[in-house]
């Protein structure tokens, strides 16, 4: 199974965190620092994958973010790419090109997308169409626009 | 602020994210956020009640808060109210925050279980999958002890959604992981098999993980999933690249599911059913076959993709081992991965090797790769794909290429990376152990390895060659002359130093008659390095020279000058000075005779694990040396030991790993260096610190207020736990995803001695690691108050507590000791807790001490057998049971294991106990595939009790 997935930015800006194993607050931050140091460390053109303790760490940047899973020893590495690449591919389609500030700014959106995708370490549904018409029809649970623009704004 | 593209977006979530981004300074951030923090504040104390956009916005943003890296301590009472709420926006919001924030223990669980119940019925999915989902993230036991009964129903059920089956299947995979004793196979197990059937794509995918995990635990329950799983399997392989819609990932049909279905395999050896089997090679010879087709794509994807499914496929062909064919494709397909121009290929192609290395089929293909594995080992840019040729040398190394790999390490550790120094020295310590054939090689290897990468040379490695060393005398001569060669070198490491202060100190006279190692001349040899050294170094240097003054009388006076000195005699450290007044005082006043016997020759070292092993293992953690490598290491080490023998005790006391010379607890502490021919003085004193900080640890214990949490009820599955044990006596009791815990025990007459080996089998260390053993029925005594526990003043069980921190992939052993005081009928109860992660992990298991360990067989003569029958003739006095045989009815399998003296079908056989006043008589009846066991004894409890538990081992 996949026990984290943590997005963060060049300057080792953490922009999402998904743990799929509970641990305590302290252990969680201290993995963060670990893996933003690691990850930002790597030179250019070396192999995306780390031997981390009994993790493999699986990262890969797209843009000005890295996206870095950690997976159990007995899993595929390439397969966990995939899985990375898969959700960018997801929130791609959602946002339209997505990029860094959407992640910022909708990063509930972020989650639940992945929810849709990953669940508890496994990966739940592979095929984009299914995943993207998920969130599509919880969107239209939501308010409209105008709904939107009448909200106060502090 | 870019405008929100679809939905619904929160404005001032959105306005309060672009106010933190345009903060200049940390200071500034802080101040920002402590300003909303106090406005949320006043909004959920005020009066007024909130309406639902309000209280989601504001949870919104203290989510945003917590992520980015400051602690939240309000607001969850806010999120459960959105539970409730029927807007999905809000619900949704409600169930991230307490997804990201909420951890296991909470006090909240109950009315989030409650909010959750709510959704799992409302029949809608949507809001199901959301409440499943939480389950999943939070998979707290209270969860688990709620809805593990509930979950299974809605995944078989027929009415159940696609996308609710998906993450009903995946929730109760993380339920089963937590609480494993929680989720009881029954009905849905055989269904849920059958959704590897499933029309559905997405639900075969989410459905496998669970059925993987399942027949991990218990495989013959779902043996029926293999031919389900190769079928599924071939059709997924066989299918064109568009057949699966949008299954099919950048050409590729369904990678994970295919992976996930060779997975699945691994979880059982090849199928027995030919047809299933032919099946099944059909598939991987394919999957191999496709890996040499030209690719469909340019894309990295495609080729990620079809390589995931082609290193399953391999590990699969791995896993069964026998098919040698299939094992020297995949060897030549690796090998072609090798020199591929993408590094994660290579990465992979090597750690894939490793496996492939260790099978008896492939091993010599592997071999002929050496060449560009030496070559990564030397070119690759990247550190880790270096570490994985590193170790695909050390996995492929045997005796006709060990020279060869020694040498090519050796020369990599001069430019190695920091990071895996020692764990390279390790490896190059123990292939040169191994594969030693005269041992002036060995000696050299070690000696190289301490001059190119001293510092990361541990003891273990020093201690070792030293060990080697004395116990084989064709190598000492050659040893001292190399060491002393090595120490002249302007500057030498302080292992080198050590080592050399030690060989000399034993063998220098090997080497005396050589005018240029004059005896003399190692003496000042040795002793000019003296200064430059530590504490520790010293005092072992200092055991050399009362060593040498036996070897060479014609340096006594000048070593009793150098002890006599004001820097030793008077040293301010008080080792250094006890070790010089003694020295001299015993070079002066002991006669030559007395001498000589004081500092005689070291004795053999007994043979054991290398220590070194034991400290790769530690490193890389439990699994990652096979226990093959074990067993051969185990018989070249006798070979290395020079036949020294094995002591009788060896084989059962399990072997204390780290401790090398094997002195540590039976040392003195603080013992007079001079006592016994004591070179390894600082070993001893290394065991001082050892004891007295246990000891520090006892106190801390009982300072301690005991944990107030109650101890778990024990395991359903315990009884089968215990019947497992009847006539074991080692094992494994217990083991979930977090811990393992071995059991070896002994017993005589009415003693027992049981050890528990508790193993970390994660990365993570476990805190507050207690264990308690208790009677049922009776109050609960805590062990950590070293006192002798009454257990239902049956038995007596002592012991000692366990270290409260048990790190990352170590193992702790605990010892009782346990006295049969008179007959009994529940086993004492063993309580663990410990915290791992967020929680508090609670358990409680039987020990698998039962009556009849203490019982012993007897044979006696038929006459003496039906007088004593007859004795025995009230009712109560006999127990009998009729039932059908579980195994096989192998006579000799059943005496050892009933440890019946003479054949079963004779009725006639006594158990006795020493301690208990109670003969107990056996007879065994057997008719075809029918047992009747019968069991007389003067005390009724005692017969029905020792009968059920007989029974079960038939």
């Amino acid at each position: 199974m996949m026990r984290f997935l943590l997005l963060f930015s060049r300057q080792g800006r953490l922009r999402l965190q998904k743990w799929f194993t509970p641990m305590m607050d302290r252990e969680k931050k201290k993995i963060i620092r670990d893996m933003t140091t690691m990850v930002l460390s790597r030179q250019p053109r070396t192999c995306n994958f780390m031997q981390w303790k009994d993790l493999k760490i699986i990262y890969k940047r797209y843009a000005s973010l890295y996206f870095c899973l950690a997976i159990e020893s007995q899993e595929n590495e390439l397969l966990a790419l995939e899985v990375i690449h898969r959700y960018v591919e997801l929130l791609d389609k959602y946002f339209g090109n997505v990029c860094e500030l959407d992640i910022i700014f909708n990063f509930e959106k972020a989650y639940f997308i992945l929810d849709e995708f990953l669940m508890g370490g496994e990966i739940q549904e592979t095929s984009k169409q299914i995943v993207n018409r998920s969130i599509d029809a919880s969107d239209m649970l939501q308010e409209t626009l105008e709904e939107y623009m009448s909200k106060p704004a502090f | 602020m870019p405008a929100v593209s679809k939905g619904d977006g929160m404005r001032g979530l959105a306005v309060f994210i672009s106010d933190i981004r345009n903060c200049k300074s940390k200071e500034a951030e802080i101040k920002r956020i402590n300003k909303e923090l106090a406005n949320i504040r006043s909004k959920f104390k005020g009066d007024k009640a909130l309406d639902g956009y309000s209280k989601k916005k504001y949870v919104c943003k203290l989510l945003f808060i917590f992520l980015l890296g400051h602690d939240i301590d309000f607001g969850h009472m806010e999120a459960v109210n959105l539970l409730s709420s029927n807007k999905y926006t809000e619900k949704q919001i409600g169930y991230l925050f307490i997804s990201v924030l909420v951890n296991s223990n909470s006090e909240l669980i109950r009315l989030i279980n409650n909010a959750i119940k709510n959704d799992l019925s409302s029949r809608n999915p949507t809001f199901m999958c959301l409440a499943l989902h939480c389950i999943a993230n939070v998979g707290s036991r209270e969860m688990a002890e709620a809805f593990a009964s509930e979950i299974p129903r809605i995944l078989v059920a027929g009415d159940t959604m696609d996308s609710v089956k998906q993450s009903a299947a995946l929730c109760l995979l993380r339920l089963y992981k937590t609480s494993p004793d929680l989720v009881l196979m029954g009905e849905w197990t055989s269904r849920v098999v059958h959704l590897l059937n499933d029309q559905h794509m997405g639900v075969v995918t989410a459905a496998i993980s669970l059925i993987t995990c399942l027949s991990q635990k218990n495989p013959d329950e779902f043996k029926t999933c293999v031919s389900l799983a190769v079928s599924r399997l071939s059709r997924i392989v066989s299918s064109a690249s568009t057949d699966l819609q949008d299954y099919t990932y950048y050409f590729v049909p369904a990678p994970w599911l295919s992976c996930k279905l060779l997975r699945l395999l691994q979880c059982y050896p090849p199928p027995e059913d030919g047809a299933v089997k032919g099946r099944l090679v059909e598939c991987l010879e394919t999957i191999l076959n496709k890996a040499q087709e030209p690719p469909k794509s340019k894309k990295v994807q495609h080729s990620n993709a079809k390589n995931a499914i082609l290193f399953e496929a391999i590990s699969l062909i791995i896993h069964y081992d026998s098919e040698p064919n299939l094992l020297v494709r995949a060897c030549n397909q690796l090998g072609q991965f090798l020199q591929h121009r993408e590094t994660n290929l290579r990465y992979l192609a090597l750690e894939s090797m490793c496996t492939l290395a260790s099978s008896e089929f492939s091993h010599e293909a592997v071999k002929t790769h050496i060449e560009t594995v030496i070559n990564a080992l030397k070119t690759e840019r990247d550190v880790s794909v270096r570490q994985r040729a590193a170790d695909l040398l050390y996995a492929m190394c045997d005796r006709s290429n060990a020279k060869q790999i020694v040498a090519e390490m050796l020369s990599y550790l001069e430019t190695a990376d920091y990071s895996i120094r020692e764990e390279m020295v390790l490896k190059v310590a123990i292939l040169a152990e191994k594969y030693a054939v005269d041992y002036s090689w060995y000696v050299d290897t070690i000696l190289n390895l301490i001059r190119i990468a001293g510092d990361y040379v541990s003891e273990e490695v020093w201690y070792r060659v030293i060990q080697i060393v004395i116990n084989r005398d064709d190598v000492q001569g050659y040893a001292a002359k190399t060491v002393f060669e090595a120490l002249q070198a302007p500057a030498c490491h302080e292992n080198m130093v050590k080592v050399g202060g030690y060989i000399l100190g034993e063998f220098g006279n090997l080497i005396a008659g050589d005018p240029r190692s004059s005896p003399l001349v190692q003496f000042n040899l040795l002793h000019s390095k003296f200064h430059l050294c530590s504490v520790p170094t010293r005092a072992l240097l200092l055991s050399a020279y009362i060593k040498f003054i036996n070897l060479f009388p014609e340096t006594k006076t000048t070593i009793q000058e150098v002890l006599r000195c004001d820097s030793q005699i008077r040293n301010s450290d008080v080792e250094l000075q006890q070790r010089a007044v003694e020295y001299l005082k015993l070079s002066s006043i002991a006669s030559t005779d007395v001498l000589a016997t004081v500092l005689e020759e070291m004795p053999p070292f007994p043979e054991r694990e290398s220590s070194i092993l034991a400290k790769l293992k530690k490193k890389k953690g439990p699994g990652a040396v096979s226990v093959t490598e074990l067993e051969d290491n185990k018989r070249e080490g006798g070979e290395l030991n020079g036949g020294a023998d094995r002591g009788p005790d060896s084989a059962s006391t399990p072997s204390p790993s780290g401790d090398l010379l094997g002195i540590r607890a039976a040392a003195p502490i603080g013992a007079a260096p001079a006592s016994a021919g004591s070179l390894l003085v600082d070993v001893f004193s290394e065991a001082g610190i050892a004891v007295s900080s246990a000891a520090v640890n006892d106190e801390g214990f009982l300072s301690s207020a005991p944990p107030s949490e109650d101890p778990a009820p024990p395991l359903s599955v315990a009884d089968d736990l215990l019947n497992k044990f009847v006539c074991k006596n080692n094992g494994v009791l217990f083991e979930n995803q977090l811990l393992q815990i071995g059991i070896k025990s002994e017993y005589r007459q009415n003693l027992g001695r049981m050890y528990l080996f508790y193993g970390n089998k994660t990365s993570v260390q476990f805190a507050s690691f207690t264990t308690t053993v208790s009677c049922p029925g009776e109050l609960v005594y805590s062990i950590m108050f070293l006192k002798f526990l009454n257990c239902c003043v049956q038995l007596n069980v002592q012991t000692k507590p366990v270290e409260p921190l048990v790190e990352g992939g170590a193992q702790i052993q605990q010892v009782l000791n346990i006295e049969c005081l008179t007959d009994f009928i529940d086993a004492p109860l063993l309580n663990i807790k410990f915290r791992y992660g967020g929680g508090l992990q609670n358990l409680t298991l039987k020990l698998p001490v039962t009556i009849n360990k203490f019982f012993q067989p007897t044979e006696m003569a038929s006459q003496d057998f039906f007088q004593r029958w007859k004795q025995l003739s009230q009712p109560q006095q006999e127990a009998q049971k009729i039932f059908k045989a579980n195994h096989s009815m192998d006579t000799e399998v059943l005496k050892a294991k009933v440890r019946l003296p003479s054949p079963i079908c004779k009725p006639r056989h006594i158990l006795h106990s020493p301690c208990i006043p109670v003969g107990c008589i056996v007879c065994v009846c057997v008719c075809p595939q029918m047992y009747r066991l019968t069991l007389r004894c003067s005390k009724d409890l005692v017969s029905q009790r020792l009968c059920d538990l007989l029974a079960e081992q038939f």
